[in-house]
């Protein structure tokens, strides 16, 4: 017969008995935000010292003036109706590329869908970014997501799932793997403070605490979901309060600023990777951008308050932290905007020639191997096509090449 | 009358009802003071306060959890969940709660105020997550009524009387021609029958039958087979479950022909549940096997969109292989 393990204490709650029948308060845990940098880019007085060292930093930094660009040209791209979609990671790119500069290449990343600056941080090219956002032949998701849904096996970064949160009791499964497989190894797991609504934020820390798997959860906090402000999101303080409901340490940040993100998710990564436990990291930012490039912010917030916002800039304070340290050259600097901008033109142009993928590629990767209704719609779909070449111009020219 | 577009006529449609019904709440993500990632919802919360038209929390679970209660209560619940896409985490509020909650309780509770709208299919460069028509998986559930508008008219008086119904309704919009769709809309109220197909043009040789956006498709090949001297009957089936069987199959005697479409995919999908009626109700009558034109059984896909949508020109060849069968 099985043994209750702890028969004083089948609740598995605290024995902390109490005469007086009082509240525990609403508000009785209000979590610190850990900072390092000030706007100058200079350490707070009695700030922790850093320990990312000059190399680290000039990658985060590359990083960071890298996806900024590449954004806003993409942006442009869409609304020259060159791709059909896109979203930027404005405002938030010390946190994410702080976060990821944390981390070891063994990690796992889940991200939810804003965070490129990860990606690139983690060697994703210019060119493999562009394929994907113009789906053709050469991007690894063969052309069948919108664009940003990027991934690499390689890379460890798993594909961008649209649905919101599904990625969440994920990061906790595969953290555990790595746990078995004796790995040292974590997963981190991106998402918003919206997405923290969903189920699957419940199920996935739950679980990663009962089942103790090394999985970071950074929580980007960037103060909306959509139009929805995160003062209609949730009533407590923000995400990073309720690790202590799971069971699960806590550390919030300043997500403008990069020392403080980097310094916090490597001393998470390390009890994460040491104790096998999962750690919940919320980073406080404002979101600069539209949502998307489908989202008018107009609509629901006022100018004057992005630009109290826009002033507050993660690269800005970051570049001068790297200016002060000696570790950036201001002219250099420019030049380095200027080479990435043309660069990114260059590629977009190259990209968006790359032919569709191949027809076939519609009915592969549903299954293992293609079944035989597939085969046979897949017939009837390119005997259709080249029936109506015109109508189907992306594919039918190709289908005739090889028919 | 006026000029309105889809979305407009929705707003209507929800604008009326909360008139009409001082209780009336319209809830959702963004659907407050934004209105709606795609405004159907605009300026109702100006006009009936945060009480009633307010945001949640992003968790569909929630949405539908919390819609269910507030319907019980008897309190007029108008839900959005903003892309079809992604109604799957509420599947278990609505597939065994919505449509259980008259039949497990004897009728001692029940739902029947609950009105859930979500726009749904592609053609919008969606890809895998902002373009599926997850219809069939409802239909498979007794217990709820799922309706299809195919333009801004019968999206006001479908949406009015799926707001007067005392069934719980899921309200598939075809995002697609939110704002396409334009058309003459009476200002004030009027409704449409649920469970009611309409025979949108009368015709001899073979019967085509869509609901939603898909209609759209069958009007064009239908003009495509008139230049071959086919005469098409189209019915726009409008109310998915429960169907209206009496009318197609009343057109199917007539014209012994009949192509089925739908945006999902063909296995499982809803038009195969018709093919399977109609040939039980009309198999004396029926010259050519019933054609089903769909999606291919694959995930919705971004580059090879065209490529994936049962468009006009499959159903023309469809419409072709039965005449000539």
């Amino acid at each position: 017969m099985a043994k209750l393990l702890n028969v004083d204490n089948p609740n598995n709650t605290s024995k902390n008995d109490t005469l007086n029948l009082e509240f525990v308060d609403e508000h009785a845990l209000a979590i610190p935000t850990f900072k390092m940098l000030d706007d100058n880019g200079e350490l707070y007085k009695d700030a922790q010292a850093s320990s990312m060292d000059k190399e680290t930093a000039i990658r985060i930094y590359e990083t960071m003036r890298f996806i900024r660009v590449f954004d806003e040209r993409m942006l442009a791209a869409q609304r020259q109706g060159r791709v059909s979609f896109y979203m930027q990671c404005l405002g938030e790119e010390a946190a994410v590329t702080g976060s990821a500069a944390a981390l070891e290449d063994k990690d796992m990343i889940f991200a939810q869908y804003r965070e490129q600056a990860a990606l690139a941080y983690r060697g994703f090219t210019l060119e493999q970014f562009m394929h994907q956002n113009f789906s053709n032949e050469k991007d690894f998701g063969k052309g069948r997501q919108m664009p940003i849904h990027y991934g690499s096996k390689g890379l460890n970064y798993s594909t961008i799932s649209s649905p919101l949160g599904t990625q969440i009791p994920q990061a906790a499964g595969y953290a555990y793997g790595q746990k078995l497989k004796g790995d040292k190894a974590c997963t981190i797991c991106y998402f918003g403070e919206g997405a923290a609504s969903e189920g699957d934020f419940h199920a996935g820390l739950n679980m990663a605490a009962v089942h103790s798997a090394p999985t970071l959860f950074f929580a980007r906090n960037n103060g909306y979901a959509i139009s929805t402000p995160a003062s209609e999101q949730f009533k407590g303080d923000g995400i990073a309060v309720r690790a202590v409901g799971y069971g699960m340490k806590a550390l919030r940040v300043d997500g403008v600023d990069v020392l403080a993100v980097y310094e916090a998710v490597k001393k998470a990564r390390e009890f994460a990777v040491e104790n096998n436990a999962p750690v919940l990291i919320e980073s406080i930012a404002y979101r600069l951008a539209a949502h998307s490039s489908s989202d008018d912010p107009t609509g629901y917030r006022e100018k004057e308050e992005e630009e109290t916002f826009r002033a507050n800039c993660p690269i800005e304070r970051f570049r001068r932290y790297m200016l002060k340290q000696g570790w950036l050259d201001e002219a250099e600097d420019e030049a380095a905007k200027e080479k990435i901008k043309a660069d990114v033109l260059s590629a977009l142009k190259v990209a968006e020639k790359v032919a569709k993928p191949a027809l076939e590629e519609i009915v592969t990767d549903v299954y293992e191997d293609v079944p035989l209704h597939l085969q046979k719609q897949y017939e009837q779909l390119k005997q259709h096509i080249l029936k109506y070449p015109e109508a189907y111009p992306a594919t039918a020219s190709r289908i005739e090449e090889t028919k | 009358m006026a000029k309105m577009n889809m979305l407009q006529a929705i707003n209507s449609a929800l604008a009326i009802a909360m008139e009409e019904n001082e209780n009336a709440c319209v809830f959702g993500e963004d659907v407050g003071a934004f209105g709606g990632v795609f405004r159907a919802t605009s300026g109702l919360q100006e006009k009936f306060g945060k009480d009633r038209v307010f945001n949640t929390p992003l968790v569909e679970q929630g949405i539908l959890g919390f819609a269910n209660g507030l319907a019980a209560q008897g309190t007029l619940a108008i839900p959005e969940i903003q892309f079809a896409d992604y109604i799957f985490p509420a599947f278990d509020q609505i597939v065994n709660e919505t449509a259980k909650f008259r039949f497990r309780s004897g009728n001692e509770f029940n739902v029947g105020n609950l009105v859930i709208r979500t726009p749904y299919g592609g053609g919008i460069h969606g890809g895998l997550y902002h373009s599926q028509s997850p219809e069939a998986y409802f239909a498979h559930t007794p217990g709820l009524k799922l309706v299809f508008p195919r333009n801004a008219y019968q999206a006001k008086g479908l949406l009015a009387a799926s707001l007067e119904s005392n069934d719980p309704v899921i309200f598939f919009e075809p995002k697609r021609l939110y704002r396409a769709s334009v058309g003459d809309v009476p200002e004030g109220k009027y409704t449409i029958p649920l469970g009611k197909a309409e025979i949108v043009q009368q015709g001899t040789d073979i019967t085509l039958l869509a609901w939603g956006a898909q209609v759209e498709m069958l009007e064009k090949a239908a003009e495509m087979a008139s230049k071959d001297g086919i005469s098409c009957e189209i019915i726009d089936l409008r109310t998915v479950a429960p169907w209206d069987v009496e009318t197609v199959s009343q057109s199917v005697i007539k014209t012994g022909r009949l192509v089925v479409s739908q945006e999902a995919p063909l296995t499982g999908g809803f038009a195969s549940e018709i093919a399977a009626t109609i040939q039980d109700e009309c198999f004396l009558h029926l010259e050519s096997p019933i054609e089903r034109v769909c999606g291919l059984d694959t995930p919705y896909p971004l580059a090879h969109e065209k490529e994936y949508m049962a468009d006009h020109l499959k159903v023309y060849e469809a419409i072709k292989r039965s005449i000539n069968y």
